[in-house]
């Protein structure tokens, strides 16, 4: 009873606090709202550029090419040996014989449609190819390489020189990214802390008054922890509202890409809200902190 | 033992002033105390010590049985809620209201505040300062400031009130009606009150146990005393 007397009273007073020190409050939570802002923009702004990375990467495709005289069965004992490479996404093994490609460039051109017709049967000089993805993008020469060793596959195609420098860069993307996003949620953190440690430094000597007056230190300490974690809450609440209304609105003013078809933004229900979870946590938890720590400095008795 | 002992106690401070040389005092209940000296005599340090807000290099402090020179931090809060005290600079909390202010300790304790209520109007009642309760300390006048101050110390019902030049920053005409509050908390609920100052005045009029305090050691103890200037102006030579 006693305890819960004691807790009722520190949320009563941080409430009270936060209203009579307006001045100090606001200051707290402007700073926060300004870095949580930037903070949240990098976590969408690295999301996005993750998805793009991602996409992009999974829609390359290695294309086996298969000699023209393999039979049926030989087809598909390739297609089980194909099976059998770990980095081969087995939901997405395509087989396309050679007539289907014929029919599909006659479908694309006129032109050659007609060359084409003139092949009799058996003389179609196209092979039969399997069309496959991989799943860990790293390793796709080693993957290239064993579809190689496959026998009655010719020859394997993807891209090489391009996709290697394409991976090297999109990885070094990925990594600032999260490096970026890690470092800013740290400065915000120092920056937020340090607010809040001066508002409370300019009330050190009311914490020696409830010292005097035979308060204890977890007593004294609680109304500030409240507090804080108030402000920060407080401070979320703007770049919340930013990320889920703005970054909505944002991808339904841009018809969900960038430029061209070629970027597409990722939709805003799948990133918004755990953006908007972060954002709180990293408000509330840094704002509690940070006071904690500014009380425990003149809490010696 | 008496209600308040000081033992030979030493206080030098980190800077090397010696604050206190070998001082010793006993007060019984009930008492009320003048401490006398010129500034920087220790009059203030030995309160210090007897609130625990600074610990003795040597010797020992015991208010009502507890060795206050032994106590540890974690358990100075406790002992800090059987006794009063009353500052020369009030040291009100400036965002709290004066119910809120008087009713501060209570709550921090975890009293429930029906009794609380209670208690905090009867003390503001004793200060008379009960129709002002709504004011914040910036609104009020130092005397009403002090009068917070002392409705606060007093809320709890301590045994020992002790009070560092109260009227310090008051006019004498003030000054007198804080004396009257103090001597009447003195007499009706028996509080032991220790009070330093240097208001000459006061201690002449009051004629209450006159301790004085020069350089650190308690050079003269008289009951019913008078603010010795001589005294203390040796000390000084």
């Amino acid at each position: 009873m006693r305890l819960l007397r004691i807790v009722k009273r520190s949320i009563r007073d941080s409430f009270k606090s936060i209203f009579r020190n307006f001045s100090l409050s606001f200051a707290s939570v402007s700073c926060t709202v300004i870095t949580l802002i930037l903070v949240a923009l990098s976590i969408v702004a690295s999301y996005n550029v993750t998805n793009m990375t991602d996409k992009i990467e999974k829609e390359l495709t290695v294309i086996a090419f298969v000699e023209s005289d393999a039979t049926k069965e030989e087809i598909n004992s390739i297609r089980k040996d194909i099976e059998n490479i770990d980095n081969i996404d087995k939901k997405n093994i395509v087989f396309r014989s050679k007539d289907e490609i014929k029919k599909n460039i006659g479908a694309e051109n006129a032109e050659l449609k007609s060359i084409m017709d003139t092949w009799d049967e058996g003389e179609n000089p196209l092979q039969n190819t399997f069309v496959l993805r991989v799943l860990d993008i790293k390793k796709i020469k080693e993957t290239a390489a064993s579809l190689k060793n496959i026998k009655k596959v010719t020859l394997v195609k993807y891209g090489e020189t391009m996709v290697e420098r394409m991976i090297n860069v999109f990885d070094l993307i990925k990594k600032v990214a999260i490096v970026l996003v890690v470092a800013l949620i740290l400065v915000t953190a120092f920056l937020i802390t340090n607010t809040i440690k001066i508002t409370i430094f300019s009330r050190r000597n009311e914490i020696n008054i409830m010292r005097l007056v035979g308060t204890s230190n977890s007593v004294i300490r609680m109304p500030f922890l409240f507090e804080g974690f108030l402000l920060g809450i407080i401070g979320s609440i703007i770049p919340v509202c930013l990320t889920i209304f703005g970054y909505t609105y944002f991808y339904e003013s841009m018809g969900g890409v960038i430029f061209s078809n070629l970027v597409e933004l990722v939709e805003p229900s799948k990133i918004v809200y755990i953006t908007s979870l972060i954002i709180l946590v990293i408000g509330s938890v840094v704002g509690m902190f940070g006071s904690g720590q500014a009380v425990r400095k003149y809490l010696k008795v | 033992m008496e209600f308040i002992e000081v033992n030979n106690c030493y206080k030098i401070y980190k800077n090397g002033v010696t604050a206190l040389a070998d001082a010793s005092l006993k007060v019984n209940k009930g008492e009320f105390v003048f401490l006398i000296g010129s500034t920087a005599s220790g009059k203030s340090t030995l309160l210090k010590l007897l609130y625990r807000e600074e610990k003795p290099n040597k010797g020992e402090v015991y208010v009502g049985g507890v060795n206050v020179s032994k106590l540890r931090d974690g358990k100075v809060y406790k002992f800090r809620r059987k006794i009063g005290i009353v500052f020369q600079d009030f040291k009100l909390l400036p965002k709290l209201t004066v119910y809120e202010n008087v009713a501060y300790p209570l709550e921090s304790y975890g009293m429930k505040s029906s009794e609380i209520k209670g208690s905090v109007l009867k003390a503001l009642e004793r200060v008379g300062l009960k129709d002002k309760y709504r004011s914040f300390p910036h609104e009020l006048s130092g005397g009403e400031q002090q009068r917070v101050c002392i409705a606060r110390a007093i809320v709890n019902e301590p045994k020992l009130i002790l009070c560092d030049e109260p009227t310090g920053n008051l006019d004498p005409e003030t000054s007198k009606e804080i004396m009257d509050v103090l001597e009447s908390i003195n007499k009706d609920l028996g509080a032991t009150i220790i009070m330093a100052t240097h208001d000459k005045e006061i201690v002449n009029r009051m004629k209450k146990r006159v301790i004085t305090i020069k350089d650190g050691v308690v050079v003269r103890d008289k009951k019913k005393g008078s603010y010795d200037n001589e005294t203390i102006k040796n000390s000084k030579a």
